[in-house]
């Protein structure tokens, strides 16, 4: 495997990982995004939002994936919908 | 097989509550201590703990560590044991003002003092009436639990390792704990944590139920690890429902939407209660709703496909109410349900929560193990804090509030002995036994060799069904025995569980089939406990444990005022006395539980 396939596969499992939290709401809401393949379907530059968004702390995220909260960093919307619309 | 080897003074397994607060405790004193941890500190399950944590501070009305002490025995139903109750509920409001002193923001009164409100089951002058005692920081007490004991730590120097998971205890020939493995999830390598004591912190093991409140890391892997290594578990038959989870999901429905005029129904649209509690119907307690709910699911009444859920029914609601009232009730049918409650009924089911059981440890965090005769013998080296423990305090039923205070208290407590143990060792660590790490490499070189085997998703999930099924909120005699041998046959598929994905570096398909290697023995200690425990106390309900005036509610003191102890070799029980005697104060003597 070369570096950048290599790097690829850490990050995908990194990514994966970083789906579970410490509440059950986001992890169902994440484990959609798993189940449905939609993470294997992301362009480099929407994995990068998501690993930011999921830097968030839990109850945070949970707000704005409820949408009681909007993201303070407008450029993440598209990746909010997403996870919103699983 | 070598394997790389780390030291350290102390190890800690876990970076929820019990594990962030013993790590401060250690750090502190100049030890070098690691915290082992599968996900970032402050996503541990203790970011769930909303309603706050016990404390008789007295701020808001007059109140004392002896009512408290009360409200935690009665509440336990008898079983906990009164030493470590007395020790926790005197060490509270010690433990809530450091918090404090921590950065901790709680809520506060307009004197400046820590805001306190009710909750259920505390009581001021011995269960008179209820009394303000739970110190919270508005809805996220447990987030900025986490928050406050995180920084602490980094300010202290305490070593992370993050996204790292735990495989196995090393003990040495004598039985002491000298150790972990480790597994670093980028990497897949294992290592040897080579220590003076070891924490375990690892939370509890709802997963084990197919609905759960519980996130998906509470997997027990202190608990299975504890049970490899030869460690009984105690009181592992009592876990705590909630009657209303989504079914599915276990997302939780709070009670204030039967409090609204929310109904129960059947599959044949049935209002079921009515049968049940003529006088309360819906808005009965806890246990007697997720008794009706069970009964009509076992008797063939349930709804859906695999009839295994009820519905509640808001429907006949005014919509503005709900939105008014009931908030947050459509969006979580709509996001966990695929339900607008607003126009169709919720599909709900009693739903795990907490374990009251797990790895025995005294009121200083120290395991104990029975040997020569005594049943409480510590393990040398090996300390337990926070849910996967049972020191016991919460017996065989747990008071709101008192889980942040149980990890508060043992967290700091079990921190403070392996201080105390470690500063009277020898300055070198004990010797590692040979070949430490050759157990856990076997399990994983099994699993990458492994052909045929079973699946990891589907083995979970017929443990999970058969865990609610045979062994849920409430129980009959005859589904927990069948339940046990089923529950066996899941366990032949657990050792066989076969992977695809064979590679090292954050392969999740490795790391969820090591964590069923962790929940089957939780299952196992679960159902074979409650299988033979044939009365009913607190969380553990059966239907063959009637009440009598010798057994009020089926609770039999006189063959059941004992702690379980299920060990895995051999799947073999026995059993240990309830410590009836607290430290300083007379005996809360034993009475029906009433409220």
């Amino acid at each position: 495997m070369d570096d950048a396939a290599n790097d690829q596969t850490v990050n995908m499992g990194r990514l994966r990982w970083h789906c579970r939290r410490g509440l059950l709401e986001l992890d169902l809401v994440l484990q959609r995004v798993i189940d449905r393949g939609l993470l294997e379907e992301l362009s480099e530059q929407q994995r990068a939002e998501l690993f930011e968004l999921l830097h968030y702390d839990d109850i945070t995220l949970l707000a704005i994936v409820s949408g009681r909260a909007e993201c303070e960093e407008p450029r993440l919307k598209g990746m909010v919908d997403l996870l919103r619309s699983v | 097989m070598s394997v790389p080897v780390r030291k350290f003074d102390a190890v800690i397994v876990g970076a929820g509550g019990a594990g962030l607060r013993a790590a401060i405790q250690l750090s502190e004193a100049g030890l070098r201590t690691a915290v082992i941890s599968k996900v970032f500190p402050t996503r541990s399950h203790t970011v769930a703990a909303q309603g706050g944590v016990a404390a008789s501070l007295g701020n808001s009305e007059e109140d004392h560590w002896h009512w408290h002490m009360y409200d935690t025995v009665k509440g336990s139903d008898w079983l906990g044991d009164q030493d470590a109750i007395e020790f926790m509920c005197r060490k509270a409001n010690e433990v809530v003002i450091e918090l404090e002193h921590y950065g901790m923001p709680f809520d506060r009164l307009d004197s400046g003092k820590i805001y306190q409100r009710p909750f259920g089951g505390h009581m001021s002058n011995f269960g008179e009436k209820p009394v303000r005692r739970s110190c919270a920081a508005a809805d996220r007490t447990g987030h900025a639990m986490l928050h406050a004991m995180y920084q602490r730590n980094v300010k202290a120097n305490t070593q992370f390792f993050i996204e790292w998971m735990a495989l196995d205890l090393i003990r040495d020939e004598e039985g002491d704990v000298v150790g972990v493995t480790a597994m670093e999830m980028e990497t897949g390598e294992v290592f040897v944590f080579h220590a003076k004591a070891v924490l375990f912190a690892t939370g509890g093991a709802g997963r084990i139920y197919y609905s759960s409140t519980n996130a998906f890391i509470n997997t027990g892997d202190g608990v299975g690890m504890a049970a490899r290594a030869g460690i009984p578990l105690e009181d592992m038959e009592f876990w705590q429902f909630h009657p209303t989870g989504v079914a599915g999901a276990g997302v939780l429905i709070t009670e204030g939407v039967r409090g609204e005029g929310g109904i129960l129904r059947n599959a044949s649209g049935e209002r079921f209660m009515e049968r049940y509690a003529p006088n309360a119907k819906d808005l009965a307690s806890r246990d007697v709703v997720s008794r009706a709910m069970v009964t009509e699911i076992n008797e063939g009444r349930g709804c859906g496909p695999n009839k295994d859920h009820v519905m509640l029914d808001i429907t006949h609601l005014d919509p503005a109410t709900i939105m008014k009232r009931l908030p947050g009730i459509r969006e979580i049918g709509i996001q966990f349900a695929g339900v607008d409650a607003i126009k169709e009924p919720l599909p709900v089911v009693p739903t795990c929560h907490y374990q009251m059981g797990g790895i025995p440890t005294n009121y200083n965090g120290e395991v104990v193990v029975p040997k020569d005769g005594n049943p409480s013998v510590p393990v040398k080296g090996f300390y337990a804090a926070g849910e996967c423990a049972c020191a016991s305090v919460h017996g065989a039923n747990r008071l709101g509030t008192n889980s942040l205070l149980d990890l508060l208290v043992f967290g700091k407590s079990s921190g403070e002995s392996m201080v105390e143990f470690i500063k009277s060792q020898p300055a070198a660590h004990k010797p590692l036994p040979a070949n430490a790490a050759d157990f856990s490499l076997s399990r994983i070189n099994r699993l990458d060799n492994q052909k045929d085997g079973a699946a990891v998703g589907a083995t979970r999930l017929a443990m999970q069904r058969t865990m609610q099924a045979h062994c849920g909120v409430f129980r009959f005699k005859d589904m927990l025995a069948e339940g046990v041998s089923k529950i066996l046959d899941i366990e032949q598929q657990v050792a066989t569980t076969e992977i695809k994905d064979k590679s090292k570096v954050f392969n999740t398909a490795r790391l969820e089939a090591l964590e069923l290697d962790n929940l089957i023995e939780v299952a196992k200690a679960t159902i074979v406990s409650a299988n033979a425990r044939t009365e009913s106390r607190g969380a553990h309900v059966r239907d063959d444990a009637t009440d009598t005036p010798e057994r009020p509610d089926g609770r039999d003191d006189v063959n059941w005022l004992k702690h379980t102890l299920w060990h895995r070799e051999g799947n073999r029980l026995d059993y240990k006395p309830v410590n009836m005697k607290p430290l300083t104060v007379d005996t809360i003597a034993l009475k029906k539980r009433a409220y």
